[in-house]
């Protein structure tokens, strides 16, 4: 699944490290979800999108 | 900087108490093989209720140290357990599969030597240690 997560972590100047503690996962999870290794699940999605004040949709994309 | 609202900063604290935590019980649970395994021999002779108090002891930190592994992957985040819980059903799976087989190797006198749980364990050790090397690899 594709997402924008490192384009809007980015924008804001976060680290890896900082958005990993924000979401309480690690950094190698936030590593993996940007370089769509991983999809998270539905509640670390909404603690993303609640952090980023975005909708799921705006945030991650299911389209292969 | 734009600020970020931290939910906690003490995760990596945290997963360090429960491992070492786990490392503890672990400890514990490998002394107290020992002793019930080499303790009639060395110390208390063939006592059967020390040797039955010495066993419900190891089984009883045994079941300590299954609850502290429980507690160290619940404190992992869920990617790091689809990693772990991988692994561990590859592990398992193999043990069941490799056990059976290592045990019609003996039973059919294909090896010239009884086949031992130990080489089980070791099978179980080998393959959770190289599945976790290999899924934490394929998240990178």
């Amino acid at each position: 699944m594709k997402n924008r997560l490192k384009v809007l972590r980015a924008e804001r100047d976060w680290t890896q490290a900082d958005l990993a503690t924000a979401l309480d996962v690690s950094r190698q999870t936030v590593n993996a979800i940007e370089n769509g290794k991983y999809d998270p699940s539905l509640p670390l999605a909404f603690s993303i999108a609640r952090l980023f004040e975005m909708q799921i949709e705006e945030i991650f994309d299911d389209e292969e | 900087m734009n600020s970020i609202k931290g939910k906690s900063g003490d995760r990596e604290k945290r997963i360090r108490a429960k491992t070492v935590s786990l490392a503890i019980w672990t400890t514990l649970w490998v002394l107290s093989v020992a002793l019930a395994a080499f303790g009639h021999e060395l110390f208390w002779g063939s006592n059967n209720l020390v040797n039955i108090l010495v066993i419900l002891l190891n089984f009883g930190i045994g079941i300590g140290m299954i609850m502290a592994n429980i507690n160290n992957l619940r404190e992992m985040d869920e990617m790091v357990q689809k990693v772990h819980l991988e692994a561990m059903g590859i592990s398992l799976g193999l043990a069941v599969v490799g056990g059976i087989s290592y045990s019609m190797l003996d039973a059919t006198n294909v090896i010239p030597f009884d086949a031992e749980i130990a080489g089980v364990i070791t099978l179980i050790g080998l393959s959770y240690f190289i599945s976790l090397l290999i899924n934490l690899r394929r998240y990178q």
